[in-house]
Formats: structure tokens, sequence, C-alpha cells
């Protein structure tokens, strides 16, 4: 599988006061076993690019290319697009409506028209891949989790529905610092054990550097920069352009590279840094 | 989809008709609506027509608009008009079976549509040019003579203020809940009645749970803000009728006057 995306232009509110061009020729591509990172602020058009990865908004022009198939063209089975492409949007545990989990988390799959006894596997699965005790929650009410177990459950059903591209807005949103690296951990699992394109949305210019093989920087609806972190984060001047900052391991490098003392440029880990500060203190003495 | 709805919508704009007072322009809406139910010829249609497109005209709603906001109500126009042009008796023109058309009832179809859709754009250009806040400020000084026979017009106010307010964020909401099911595979158009009813319950339940968190939330930031009802509150905009809300009710008494007139003529 792969994604391409093509020159897509989406404008919202056409032809009304309120008019706004919310994607301006945007183009990227993803590979199988890629995760992919969506950076941009708020309003700077990343949710309304996911949504037309999996068909949910129609652009006014550009293409999709989802596994050599345009889905932006009338007539591709929409069904078929959803089972490819699972979207977990922000906040997913509003959409929370069963009575029980495993109810809950069985929706996507029966959407798709599945037996029986290949939903029940799937939900043990996808509620167990989640990191959550299928024991202990399948049959309590989804309302009576806590935070970051209601997000789970939510991840868990679009999870269920096996989808070969996994997309994940800002899954972190609202949580505490713990349920965070909970949540970006399991989605490290997810990834690693489907081997499938995960993109991900997020804030967090430490978590981006850290987990995706790829970042895509969205400004006000135009493509800033696409490639490795490496890449993205070593061209400083043009992300402060737009505003987002560098992450704090490479800002500190950063500055640390400015007062003179050798060290490689854009440094994105922790592990990194400590060693070659490390190499610069022993050279010192 | 929903967004299609434009009934009872805002336009945004800055045009004299959006700077009116809202107690000139509710007021000139009731009157208008009262106007149309006076009017027994078309010639009283053709004068209000005059009047709303004068007033759509200065307005700058374009019309493609509002006639979109028609969308909705075609149903019922379509059934007036087929009830009134079968149902009426007298000069028989067309007949097949029992069913049978007559020269009046064609004439009272006509009329009648003509009267819902005046009333319509009529109706909906109050709430397409006047802000919702400032609409619900008009009503709740309209009303507040009234407070003396005890009607809590600042609570009448305040519930449509927040009520109007919340319908575009119930909405969004909605939109959202919509999206995020069709993304787990969720069908909101095939299958049968019963089906399509069934297929809602995935929306309505995380949307009751939702309007009822941001009812608490609303709440709480109301009590921490110390608001405790109409006594004397002050407010920030107070209303007073400038030279355009004059010149609005003399256009009106004009239009008023003409009505009247023209109905006792013809």
């Amino acid at each position: 599988m792969s994604i391409q995306v093509e020159n897509l232009v989406h404008i919202y509110d056409k032809g009304m006061p309120s008019e706004q061009l919310a994607l301006d020729n945007v183009s990227f591509e993803a590979e199988d076993g890629q995760l992919v990172g969506i950076i941009g602020h708020t309003g700077s058009g990343k949710s309304t690019l996911l949504q037309h990865l999996n068909g949910l908004l129609r652009p006014h022009s550009g293409k999709v290319i989802v596994g050599g198939v345009d889905i932006t063209q009338p007539g591709v089975p929409m069904v078929q697009i959803r089972k490819k492409i699972g979207l977990v949007f922000q906040y997913p545990e509003y959409q929370l409506f069963e009575e029980t989990v495993a109810k809950d988390v069985a929706f996507g799959p029966k959407n798709l028209g599945l037996s029986e006894e290949e939903i029940a596997e799937r939900v043990r699965e996808a509620i167990e891949l989640v990191g959550l005790d299928y024991e202990e929650v399948a049959e309590r009410s989804p309302f009576d989790l806590s935070g970051g177990q209601k997000r789970r459950v939510a991840i868990a059903g679009v999870v269920a529905m096996r989808p070969e591209v996994l997309i994940l807005d800002e899954p972190t949103a609202g949580l505490d610092p713990k349920a965070h690296q909970d949540v970006l951990k399991m989605v490290q699992e997810v990834h690693e054990r489907t081997g499938n394109i995960t993109i991900l949305v997020s804030h967090n210019m430490a978590d981006i550097a850290r987990l995706c093989d790829k970042v895509v920087v969205i400004d006000s609806g135009k493509l800033v920069a696409v490639g490795t972190p490496y890449e993205v984060f070593s061209q400083k001047d043009q992300l402060r352009e737009v505003g987002l900052e560098l992450p704090p391991v490479t800002q500190f490098t950063e500055t640390l590279r400015e007062k003179g003392i050798e060290l490689d440029s854009t440094i994105l880990d922790v592990d990194t840094a400590v060693s070659q500060i490390a190499k610069y203190l022993k050279k010192e003495k | 989809m929903i967004r299609d709805i434009t009934l009872g919508q805002y336009f945004p704009g800055e045009s004299a008709i959006h700077r009116l007072d809202p107690r000139v322009k509710i007021i000139a809406t009731l009157l208008f609506i009262i106007e149309l139910f006076i009017v027994d010829n078309f010639i009283g249609f053709a004068i209000a027509a005059v009047y709303l497109g004068a007033v759509i005209a200065v307005s700058r709603v374009p019309l493609s608009f509002i006639v979109r906001g028609l969308k909705p109500v075609i149903i019922i126009l379509l059934f007036t008009f087929a009830l009134n042009i079968f149902m009426v008796d007298g000069q028989i023109i067309w007949q097949w079976k029992f069913l049978h058309i007559t020269v009046e009832g064609v004439r009272l179809a006509v009329f009648m549509a003509i009267r819902i859709i005046l009333l319509l754009i009529g109706s909906s250009m109050l709430t397409l040019c006047t802000r919702p806040l400032s609409l619900t400020d008009g009503i709740e000084r309209l009303l507040s003579p009234f407070k003396k026979i005890g009607l809590p017009a600042h609570e009448i106010a305040m519930m449509m203020t927040i009520a109007l307010r919340f319908i575009p964020t119930l909405l969004e909401e909605t939109d959202k809940i919509m999206k995020a099911q069709q993304a787990r595979g969720a069908d909101f158009e095939s299958g049968g009645l019963i089906q399509k009813a069934k297929a809602l319950i995935p929306i309505l339940v995380p949307l009751f749970v939702s309007a009822f968190r941001i009812a608490m939330d609303l709440a709480m930031a109301m009590e921490s803000r110390c608001y405790r009802g109409g006594e004397h509150r002050t407010r920030m905009h107070e209303m007073k009728l400038k030279g355009m809300d004059w010149a609005a009710i003399a256009f009106l008494v004009v239009f008023l006057a003409m009505i009247i007139i023209e109905s006792r003529i013809f």
C-alpha cells in the first residue's frame, strides 16, 4: 500500500463571505512501514487534510491515490476506502456510544459485514493491542472508564477494522503526561506489529522527532516542508517563520552550538545529545 | 449536508439593514407577517414583494442564498399547493375521476404559495441580517413591559440566546460525530426507515453526552462569573434608536399605509 496526495486544494464555504482556502496545493506521499508525522498550528489545515485521506471530504481539485486508486473520483465505493484507511479523530472518546466496550469496538468490524467469530476475535485482539485487559473491560460501560482508557477503547474501535493505513489526529490531546506516553507507545507498538502506514498528527515536536520516519509541515493550508525529521528540523529558520519550534533537545544543542561548542547539527534525541556532549567535554579536558 | 440549512442562519454583513436596531427589525417583521394575512388580492402581494425586494437589495444578501433557504420547505409548499388546487369547488377546468381543478382552486393555490414564500423570505430576512445576540437583546427589550405581569423576560431572552448560540456548536459536534462514525464504516444513507433510524443511535448517544457536557461547562462558567439573572444587570450596548432606525420606521409606516389603502380600494 502507498498513499499519494497530489496538488490537493480544498475551499470551505465556497461562495460565502466566510470562504476560506483550507488546503492550497498540498502534495506528499507515504509508503508501507512508514510512520508519517504531520505538524502545523491549530487551523493550519491538518484535520482537513486527514479527512481527504479517507474520503470524508472531497477536494476541489487534486488527487488522493490510495493503493493505486484515486479515491477522489466519483464511483469509488467508500466502504472499500474506509476498510483500508482507519481514521481516529481528535478526542475520539466522544464517539463512544455502546453499552459495553466490546460492543463499541465491534461497531466498525460489524459495519464491514464480518462474521460473528471474526468480529469477536478482532475485538479481543484490538482491545489487547491498545494495552487494555480484555477480561476486565469488555463488559463494562465505556462511560465508566478513565479518560486515557476511553481513548484507548476509541482507538481500538478503529484498529479492530484492521486498516492498512491508520491515521491518528492528535491522539494524545488533553491527556496527562503518563497517559500521553502510554498512548504514543501503544501507537508505536500497533505500527510495528502491523507494519502498515501510520499517520500521526501532533503538536509535540519531540514526539514527532522521536517516532516518525517522515515529517510533513503545513502552515495556513500550504505545504512548508516534507522529509525525514533530520531534514525538516534542520530547516530551523523556515520552521521559525511559520511559528513552529524545534524539539527541546534540538533547541538545547543548537544553542550550545551557537555558543561555539562543537556538536553535530540537528540532534533529535537525548541519547545522541548526551554522548556528543560527553565526547566534547572529554576532548576539552 | 447540515450546513445547507439557511433557515434561521445569520449572513454576516455591514449593510444598513444589518445595522438597524433589532427592535425595529423585529416589529417590522411582525407587521410584515400580519400584513401578508390582511392582504386578499395579488396587488397587495405585489406591494409586499416590492417592499421585501427593497429590503433584500439594501441588505446585500445574495438572492441565491435566500432561495437556498427555501429548499427544506418545498415539500410543504407543494403539499399546500396540491391541496388547494384540488379541494376548492367552483368553475371546473379539468377533471379526472374524483379529481378536479377549478379556476378558484388555481387562484387560491397560487395565492397561498405566494403568501408562504413571502412569509418565509420575509421572516428569514430578520435572522439573516440580525446577529442572534442582538436579536435576543431586542426580544428582551420588547418583552420587558410584560415583566410587570410576571413574565421572566430576561430569562426567556437568555434561554433563547443560549439555544441560538449552541445551534452551530451542536451542528459542528453532529458533523464531527457523523464523520467519526462514518470513518468506522457507519452508513446513514441506505436501508429502510427502521434501518435508518437505527443508524442514528451512534450519532445521538454521543451527541446527548456532548450536549450535557457542554451544558455543565456553560453553567459552571456562568456561575463562576457570578451570573444570577436579570435583576439590576446593565448592558454593554445600550439600544437607542438612531436616524437610520427612524428612516426605517417611516418606510414601514408608508408601506403599512399602502397596504391598508390598497385593501380598501380593491
